[in-house]
C-alpha cells in the first residue's frame, strides 16, 4: 500500500474515533439536573424526560471505543502498520498448514516406507485413504468406487490401463486419455451393424470366423484392441471379450460407441496432490478389488 | 451540547448521517480501488474467450452463482478441499464478479480441469447419474440450445468499455468461434478454465 492510502486510513480512522468519543461525553449528561425533568417537548398531553444515558449503556459506549483502539494496535488496521501480533489471514493458514503437515509428517513417511500391498492391509491407512478417496475420486468414481456409465469401476478386477500398483500410481499421478475413434462413416450402415453383430457375440465367445465383419475387426479394431479382442492396457484399449462394459454393453450402445467413438479421460492429479497422497490413494485403490475388500457390492 | 438543532433540522441530520456512515466506505472501500493486490491481473490472466464468455453468461443465467460460491477462503479446511486460496487479482476481469456466500453446492472457483469434460457434460445432463446423492437440478437443454454469436461480440464490446482488454480481433472473432456450438460445448469451457492459474499440491 503507498504511503498516501496508508496514511488515508489511519487519519480517517483516528478522525472517526475522536468524533465519536467528543460525541459521546459531549453529549453526557450526569445526571439530572431536576427530578423529572422533561425536555419540554409536549404531544398531546404526552411529555418526554431528558434524561442521562443509563450508565451500563454509557461504559459499553466507552469500552467498545477501548477495544477498537486495542485492536487497532494489536491487528492490521493502521494502514500499513502490521500491528503488534504480526496477524495476517495468510499466515494464519500458514500456521495451520504447516501444524496438520508436522502432525503428519511421520504417519505419511510410514506409509512411504511400505511397499503398496503390505500398505493396503494396513487399516489406518484406508481409512484415512478412504477420505482422500471420497474427496478426490468419489465424484467421478463413486463413493463405493463402483464406477457409473462412462467412469471405470475400481472395485473389479477389470482393468482399461493395469492394476498392479505401479500402473495404478501412474494413472492417477499422470492421468490417462482414452480415445476410440468413430468408426461409423468408414463402415456404413451394414458394415456397422456387422460389426456390432461381432462385438456383441465377442462377449459371448460365440464369434464366428464366417462373420463378415471379422476381416474388418482384423483391419481396424485389432490394432488397439487386439486380435481376438482382449483389450490392451498399454493404451487403455478395454477388453471386448469380457461382459464388462464402460459405456453400456447392450447391442444400442456397442453400436453407438463404434459409430461415434469414445473418449475416456482421467485428469492428471501431481498437480493436485502431494507424492504421499497419491501413494496412499493407490494403496486403497489397490485393496478395492482385493479380496478382502468389505467395500464391494 | 443542543440537540435540537440537528432534530429539528432534517437536511442538516441527513448531512450528518452521511459524514458519519461514509467513514467506513471511505476506509474500507476507497483505497482497494487503488491498491496493486485488487487492480492487477495475476501471472497469465486473460480475459474469456468467445467460448468462456458465452459460459459464463449461461451460468450466470441458470443461476449457478445462488448455490455454488467462487471464492475459497484462506482456511485449510478450504484449501485442502478445493486448492489455492482464492486472490483478488484472478477477478479483475470479472463483471460482475461471482464469488457468492452460499455453498448448497461446492465451491467451484477451482473447478477446473479437475475433472473431465464428459464428467462436466454427463453430469449437467442429469447430476444423479454420476452423483446419486445429489440435488442439483438438471440441466438438459442446454445439449439443444444454440449460441448467439452476435450476441457474444456485443457482449465484449461492452466488457472492454469497463476495462477488460479485448482486442477488436477477438470482438470480430468472436461469432465465429462459437459458430455451430451448442451451449452445453460453452458451459463446459467455461467451467474447465475456472482458476486453474494458481496451483497448490495438498
Amino acid at each position: 500500500m503507498s504511503s498516501f492510502w496508508s496514511m488515508w486510513i489511519v487519519v480517517l480512522t483516528t478522525i472517526s474515533i475522536v468524533l465519536i468519543t467528543w460525541l459521546l461525553f459531549s453529549n453526557r449528561k450526569i445526571k439530572s439536573t431536576k427530578a423529572n425533568q422533561t425536555t419540554g417537548h409536549v404531544y398531546d398531553g404526552i411529555e418526554e424526560y431528558d434524561n442521562p444515558l443509563p450508565s451500563w449503556w454509557f461504559k459499553m459506549f466507552v469500552a467498545s471505543i477501548v477495544f477498537a483502539i486495542g485492536y487497532l494496535i494489536a491487528y492490521p488496521g493502521m494502514g500499513n502498520f502490521p500491528g503488534l501480533l504480526n496477524w495476517t489471514s495468510v499466515g494464519k493458514w500458514e500456521n495451520e498448514v504447516q501444524q496438520a503437515e508436522q502432525a503428519t509428517e511421520s504417519l505419511y513417511q510410514d506409509f512411504m516406507n511400505k511397499d503398496i500391498p503390505a500398505l493396503a492391509q494396513d487399516k489406518k491407512a484406508m481409512r484415512l485413504g478412504k477420505r482422500i478417496f471420497a474427496n478426490n475420486c468419489a465424484i467421478c468414481h463413486g463413493v463405493n468406487a463402483e464406477g457409473s456409465y462412462g467412469f471405470p469401476n475400481l472395485s473389479d478386477h477389470d482393468w482399461l490401463y493395469g492394476g498392479s500398483p505401479e500402473q495404478i500410481r501412474t494413472s492417477i499421478t499422470n492421468g490417462r486419455s482414452g480415445s476410440m475413434p468413430a468408426w461409423g462413416s468408414m463402415l456404413g450402415h451394414d458394415g456397422l451393424a456387422a460389426m456390432t453383430d461381432y462385438v456383441v457375440n465377442l462377449s459371448k465367445a460365440t464369434t464366428a470366423d464366417d462373420n463378415p465383419a471379422a476381416k474388418q475387426f482384423a483391419m481396424m479394431c485389432s490394432a488397439c484392441h487386439g486380435a481376438d479382442g482382449s483389450g490392451n492396457q498399454m493404451m487403455g484399449a478395454a477388453n471386448l471379450r469380457d461382459n464388462i462394459w464402460l459405456y453400456g454393453g447392450d447391442a444400442g450402445r456397442i453400436k453407438q460407441s463404434i459409430a461415434k467413438g469414445r473418449n475416456g479421460q482421467m485428469p492428471a492429479h501431481h498437480d493436485k496432490l502431494s507424492e504421499e497422497k497419491i501413494y496412499l490413494l493407490t494403496a486403497y485403490v489397490y485393496q478395492l478389488s482385493s479380496a478382502e475388500n468389505t467395500n464391494k457390492p | 451540547m443542543n440537540h435540537d438543532l440537528v432534530e429539528k433540522n432534517i437536511g442538516l441530520m441527513i448531512i450528518f448521517i452521511i459524514i458519519a456512515i461514509s467513514f467506513g466506505a471511505l476506509v474500507e472501500i476507497v483505497p482497494l480501488a487503488f491498491q496493486k493486490e485488487t487492480t492487477e491481473p495475476i501471472k497469465g490472466l486473460k480475459p474469456l474467450n468467445a467460448m468462456q464468455l458465452t459460459g459464463r453468461d449461461i451460468y450466470i443465467r441458470e443461476g449457478c452463482h445462488v448455490c455454488h460460491s467462487q471464492m475459497i477462503r484462506p482456511l485449510r479446511s478450504e484449501t485442502e478441499r478445493y486448492g489455492h486460496y482464492s486472490v483478488a487479482g484472478e477477478s479483475v476481469y470479472e463483471h460482475p464478479f461471482l464469488w457468492g456466500s452460499k455453498r448448497t453446492g461446492p465451491d467451484l472457483a477451482r473447478v477446473g480441469e479437475r475433472y473431465s469434460d464428459e464428467w462436466h457434460r454427463a453430469h449437467l445432463f442429469d447430476p444423479r447419474a454420476v452423483v446419486p446423492e445429489s440435488i442439483m437440478p438438471a440441466y438438459p437443454w442446454l445439449f439443444n440450445n444454440d449460441i448467439d454469436g452476435d450476441m457474444v461480440g456485443r457482449n465484449m464490446a461492452a466488457l472492454r468499455k469497463v476495462g477488460v482488454p479485448y482486442t477488436d480481433a477477438d470482438i470480430a472473432g468472436a461469432a465465429e468461434q462459437v459458430a455451430g456450438k451448442k451451449e452445453i460445448d460453452a458451459m463446459v469451457a467455461y467451467l474447465q478454465q475456472l482458476g486453474t492459474l494458481l496451483k497448490y499440491k495438498r
